[in-house]
């Protein structure tokens, strides 16, 4: 199985978790059908002209009905976005196999776990809504509730306890390690310059390469370059996970985010940032570390408020082999990778678990704050979208483009704050990729249906797809792809003492061949270096010709032809005097007269007809196999 | 015959300069490249003009491979690289990368500056040479070339040392570097999966220790650096900057806090800062503890251990003062233990090996009168202990990683030569390997046999697990193929592939016997008796009776006429192809002896 995501768009369509009572969403009116039947008014709130359910967020879970998890065997994680699903898989499917993914996907995808458990799991909302849910009741919602897909299947968050034991099915990998399966296959992740430790994986066996390209990026950011060089000579190259907002510069985004920042603030407002705990906040950081001092902001106090902000800032400084050429030498000064450590030390950046405890004391405005999480419905940046958007003098600014920025704000409208939208995506674009797929020449690429049609609402744009030769095949959701290509030859060693028995013959100039009887022994998926065959051993009786004969013998093919004169004159030397010869339509008769014995020769065939005279055929048997070649 | 040939420069049954050469398959590797503490001249470092006498050394190595940042493994790798000349690639693990450079410099300035030696590399050299580094993850497996790989496994022992596979084909080295089977305050344990390399390289430093358990050294130690301090007495334990000196001060710095002691601990070096900071930076190299504790508390940041300073030698009172380097041979160590030797109350500790000719070496010796510079002679009254906290692998460590690598070979390197002919007869005795220990200089050579990698046509493989049919997947199953040579690939196809692809027709081959049957009855009769007759007997067989009254048994045809004289005999026809020789010649031999009297 490759990668294990979870879709979180689905919270988009709940009311927000606010950390302190919130007046305004405690009286927002219930929603009522159209036929003035109240019976939803408990589950369904309305604000200003979008339904939302009332209840603790649900996610949406990868498709897990449609094959038995139990016969997946791994999990290939490509970066620690893509396993955020992994609790349910792990915990609650039948799931027995191994996870593999790099260090840093592992400790950053648990400090998004972490966060995502507790920013839902410290606001305890009594209610559980369910009746909306309901097929016949689902067809009346306005949208998007109506068109939302298998509502029935979207889940409650899992706990810690769930994160630790998923997490503890993780075998750590490092790039361009080989991983043997089962001695099936061969699995090696490789750097994809997205984030720390993101990998892209290549799963491999001898004559055959699958690539499978997630999440990558050819921008220098903070990890490590993608390897492109390695993805070469792929069979097939599986491509997704590129940039969600294909129509923006990343570089021209954070340019944009700094202005608005600094203008926002210089005209005494604060600025709200969703964000992740992990990722481009690093390179945010890193800006604003060039930007504050020129911008006249050293004053400006930047506030980071995660329950996992300590540890992301501190993660990110020990990771320094994943990190790009720039960041690795500075560790060798010694000096941290990242300038955000002289940020705090400078008191420049404090970071806080919650709103809650020495925040509250050390809050100064205005200032700037990053928290999480991006969708607006939980974590501490609910409080501050409560707090700070009545004011025209504060803004919003969104950088994650995995959630519409609109439907994000849905529930705080009206709002009188400003809302800047700044997604910043590393991701391959389409020009990058067309770049990507002619440098490293797959066979075969396939990928989500989305990449290979113009985005629906900019139709004419068909730059903004992947054009490839061949066509790119594409896959829907619970859709199965057959790939084409046939597997011919696999890997055998031929251990020594067979091959010293082995008695090569030339048939044509430079071409040899030997015929191989061996006992192949199959272990573990590998075919074990094959061994000549026993002799039978002594201590078993001679069979006798009264036994059946076990099982089936191997004799070889034969080929080539008998020339008539030598074959006479070999029959004379071995004592048959009256030799007799016929010609036919296609070849010879030989009679011997005596032996009332007849041989048919043919250019491709010969026929021994003989009876009663076992030691006799045999022997002419063996005269004839000296003329032929064995295969 | 394949071979692997082995020649060490350095640490052939000695400990210091470590530098082996291995020759396998046509690559040349270098592992190590380090200095010897015991030696001031020439012999300091290893005769590289072993290697080659006219020829650059690119031109005759394929790699250099440093295992970790200690200078009797990297000591001499500028003046390698920069002074005899060296530009190929250079491998190394991050943290060594990061850290060698330092302990060079500090090596460089130690016998220029103190010593004024001339004809030294400089710190250009060391710049220059760092950059022909390529640093390595571990588990990584990096292409030196198209055939050459290697592969960084955790060695324990020191921040950031690794083992190091060197595999072409289906040869394969493992060169151990120095280890550490078992995990201490700071690092884990060396690591290595079942490789089943041709040949193990291994340190046989503690060749003939079995090392009690960390603890009751640990115990130990701390119980008598406190008796020295509770008598009002100074101990001195001399380190090199980087490695047990963390473990040492992580273990001093909880039991000051847990004992509330005030005694001062000092460090001596200006390094011990920069150090702390990376293995902070490299914590991912650390023990597994330290890594999930580190948010919340960093093991490296001390409370109770400060800066040493000179003047500090002289003050009255207890202190405990880490000071460099290791083996008493220069430095501040030896300018301390020169102060402090004569008073019994004072207290040396020497926590790890030192190498014969170093003053650590002499006192740990019994040694009491020593003569240094200018004659003076130095009486030591204070107390000397040897506690081994050198991370090596002791005896059960070296066994229990050959245990895990399951090498069919063995050499040692890097040990004493008595302790290691003790090791080397343990080793054949218990693994039944060849196990090689030779002396600088001295060529061993292995032969390794290795098998023929061989493309099978999936069509054959298919086919001859199906014959096997049986679902007991374990059993043997014979194979028979045609093996083709063409341009050094080699292929094993089907017979039929075979000839196909040669252009070649397949010659048949058929014998066809009478066999005469006395049975009265009609014919058909007479077949459904053989029929049955063969069913009964043939039974893993596929036995047909066919519509038009013949026979088959697998491929095999019997058709039976009556006989144009006598009509109570019936004529059986018997043919088969020669792929059936066995079963056709078993059938008619069968069938000669008649039908048995009454069919079932």
């Amino acid at each position: 199985m490759l990668d294990c995501g979870l879709d979180m768009t689905s919270t988009l369509n709940f009311l927000p978790l606010p950390l302190v009572q919130s007046p305004r969403l405690s009286k927002l009116p219930g929603w009522v059908l159209k036929d003035g039947s109240m019976f939803l008014d408990k589950e369904l709130k309305e604000c200003s002209g979008h339904v939302f359910v009332d209840s603790v967020p649900e996610f949406c879970l990868p498709e897990t009905e449609l094959l038995d998890l139990s016969t997946v065997d791994v999990i290939l994680i490509s970066n620690y976005h893509c396993m955020m699903a992994l609790p349910y898989i792990t915990e609650y499917t039948g799931f027995t196999g191994t996870v593999y993914a790099t260090e840093p996907t592992v400790q950053i995808g648990r400090l998004l776990m972490e966060e995502l458990v507790n920013s839902i799991e410290r606001v305890p909302k009594a209610q559980s809504a369910s009746m909306w849910k309901n097929k016949e009741v689902q067809r009346l919602l306005p949208a998007p509730l109506k068109d939302a897909v298998e509502v029935s299947m979207w889940r409650k968050c899992y706990t810690m306890p769930e994160v630790n034991a998923a997490l503890s099915k993780i075998q750590l990998v490092g790039y361009s390690q080989k991983i043997e399966l089962f001695g099936a296959v061969q699995v090696t992740p490789l750097s994809s310059g997205y984030a720390l430790g993101s990998s892209n994986w290549i799963i491999q066996s001898h004559y055959e390469k699958v690539s499978y390209v997630s999440g990558s990026s050819l921008l220098t950011t903070h990890p490590q370059p993608m390897d492109q060089a390695s993805l070469k000579n792929s069979d097939v190259l599986i491509l997704t996970g590129l940039t969600q907002i294909p129509t923006a510069n990343p570089d021209g985004m954070v340019g944009e985010f700094c202005s608005n920042l600094a203008m926002t603030v210089r005209n005494g407002g604060n600025v709200l940032v969703p964000c992740y705990p992990s990722g481009v906040i690093y390179d945010l950081l890193e800006c604003l570390y060039q930007y504050i001092d020129s911008a006249g902001l050293s004053n400006v106090p930047f506030y980071f408020i995660s329950p996992v902000a300590n540890s992301s800032l501190e993660f990110s400084q020990i990771f320094a082999e994943w990190l790009c050429h720039n960041k690795q030498t500075k560790v060798y000064l010694p000096e941290p990778p990242f300038p955000h450590a002289e940020l705090i030390q400078t008191n420049k950046l404090k970071h806080y678990p919650s709103i809650h405890g020495d925040f509250s004391n050390d809050f100064k405005q205005p200032c700037v704050v990053f928290t999480g999480h991006p969708s607006l419905r939980f974590g501490d940046v609910v409080h501050f979208m409560e707090l700070w958007g009545k004011s025209s003098l504060n803004t919003v600014i969104f950088t994650e483009p995995d959630f519409s920025y609109l439907d994000a704000l849905a529930p705080y409208q009206p709002l009188a704050m400003k809302c800047v939208y700044c997604p910043i995506d590393t991701r391959l674009n389409f020009i990058q990729v067309s770049k990507l797929l002619k440098e490293v020449q797959p066979l075969h690429v396939v990928c989500p249906e989305q990449y290979t049609q113009p985005p629906p609402t900019q139709s004419h744009r068909t730059d903004l797809m992947i054009d490839c030769q061949p066509p790119a095949m594409s896959y829907r959701r619970a859709e199965v792809l057959t790939l084409p290509y046939k597997r011919r030859y696999e890997k055998i060693e031929i251990m020594p003492d067979l091959a010293d028995s082995l008695v090569p013959l030339e048939i044509k100039p430079g071409i040899s061949l030997a015929t191989v009887s061996a006992v192949l022994h199959t272990k573990d998926n590998k075919h074990l270096p094959p061994k000549p065959p026993q002799p039978p051993a002594s201590k078993k009786r001679k069979r006798v010709s009264d036994d059946v004969p076990e099982g089936k013998s191997l004799k070889p093919l034969l080929s080539g032809s008998i020339p008539m004169d030598q074959f006479v004159q070999t029959l004379e030397k071995h004592g048959f005097s009256d030799v007799k010869v016929e010609d036919t339509a296609k070849g010879h008769i030989v009679l011997l007269q005596e032996a009332e014995t007849l041989i048919q020769l043919e250019e491709d065939s010969t026929h021994i007809i003989c009876d009663n005279d076992e030691p006799l055929r045999v022997k002419l048997r063996d005269l004839v196999l000296k003329f032929l070649q064995k295969f | 015959m394949p071979e692997i040939k082995v020649t060490p420069l350095g640490a052939g049954q000695d400990v210091g300069r470590s530098c082996i050469l291995v020759s396998i398959a046509g690559k040349n590797v270098m592992l190590d490249c380090g200095m010897h503490m015991g030696y001031n001249d020439d012999r300091r470092f290893p005769d590289f003009s072993y290697i080659t006498q006219n020829g650059r050394l690119t031109d005759f190595l394929d790699c250099v491979i440093i295992s970790h940042f200690h200078l009797d493994h990297c000591g001499a790798l500028p003046y390698f690289s920069e002074m005899v000349g060296y530009d190929g690639p250079i491998y190394m693990s991050h943290p060594t990368k990061a850290i060698c450079p330092i302990l060079l410099e500090d090596y460089r300035k130690i016998t220029v500056d103190k010593k004024g030696e001339t004809n030294f590399f400089t710190s250009q050299m060391i710049k220059d040479c760092m950059k022909k580094v390529v640093a390595v993850h571990l588990h990584q497996t990096v292409q030196v070339d198209e055939e050459l790989e290697i592969k960084a496994y955790y060695a324990g022992h020191v921040l950031g040392a690794a083992m190091f596979q060197i595999k072409v084909g289906c040869e394969s080295v493992v060169y151990t570097g120095d280890y550490n089977m078992t995990p201490d305050r700071h690092l884990g344990a060396a690591w290595i999966d079942k490789c089943r390399p041709d040949l193990l390289i291994t340190e046989s430093t503690y060749a003939t220790t079995i090392r009690d358990s960390k603890r009751c050294r640990e115990r130990d130690f701390l119980k008598k650096v406190h008796e020295t301090v509770e008598r009002g007495g100074k101990v001195l334990i001399p380190v090199f900057a980087l490695g047990r000196a963390q473990e040492l001060c992580i273990l001093l710095e909880t039991f000051w806090e847990r004992m509330n002691l005030k005694a001062p601990i000092y460090f001596s070096t200006g390094l011990t800062e920069k150090a702390n900071h990376y293995y902070k930076l490299f914590i991912t190299w650390t023990n597994q503890k330290i890594r999930k504790t580190f948010v919340q508390r960093n093991m490296f940041e001390f409370k109770h251990i400060k800066a040493f300073d000179r003047a500090f030698a002289d003050n009255p009172g207890p202190m405990v003062v880490f000071a460099t380097p290791g083996m008493l041979h220069a430095g501040q160590s030896l300018q301390i233990f020169r102060k402090w030797a004569g008073n019994e109350k004072n207290m040396v500790i020497m926590p790890g090996y030192c190498v014969q000719g170093t003053v650590g070496h002499k006192i740990l010796s019994g040694q009491r009168k020593l003569e240094m510079e200018g004659r003076q002679i130095l009486e030591v009254k204070m107390q000397v202990e040897y506690m081994s906290f050198s991370a090596h692998a002791d005896a059960k460590g070296i066994m229990q990683l050959i245990r895990q690598a399951e090498p069919r070979n063995v050499l040692l390197v890097h040990g004493e030569a008595k302790k290691m002919e003790f090791l080397r007869q343990k080793i054949e005795q218990e693994f039944h390997v060849s196990c090689f220990m030779p002396a600088n200089g001295e060529t061993t050579t292995i032969l390794t046999n290795p098998s023929i990698p061989v493309d099978i046509s999936l069509g054959l493989l298919k086919r001859e697990t199906a014959i096997g049919a049986a679902p007991d997947a374990k059993k043997p199953k014979l194979m028979h193929g045609t093996l083709l040579m063409k341009d050094n690939s080699f292929r094993l196809v089907s017979p039929e592939q075979a000839l196909k692809e040669l252009g070649l027709a397949e010659h048949q081959l058929r014998f066809t016997c009478r066999v005469h049957i006395q049975d009265p009855r009609k014919e058909h009769e007479t077949v459904l008796r053989v029929y049955n007759h063969l069913k009964g007997i043939l039974k893993d067989y596929s036995v047909q009776h066919l519509p038009d009254g013949s026979i088959t048994v697998e491929s095999i045809l019997i058709q039976a006429t009556a006989h144009s004289e006598d009509q109570g005999t019936k004529v059986l026809l018997v043919s088969w192809t020669y792929q059936d020789e066995e079963l056709g010649s078993y059938l008619t031999s069968l069938l000669k002896k008649g039908l048995p009297q009454s069919t079932p």
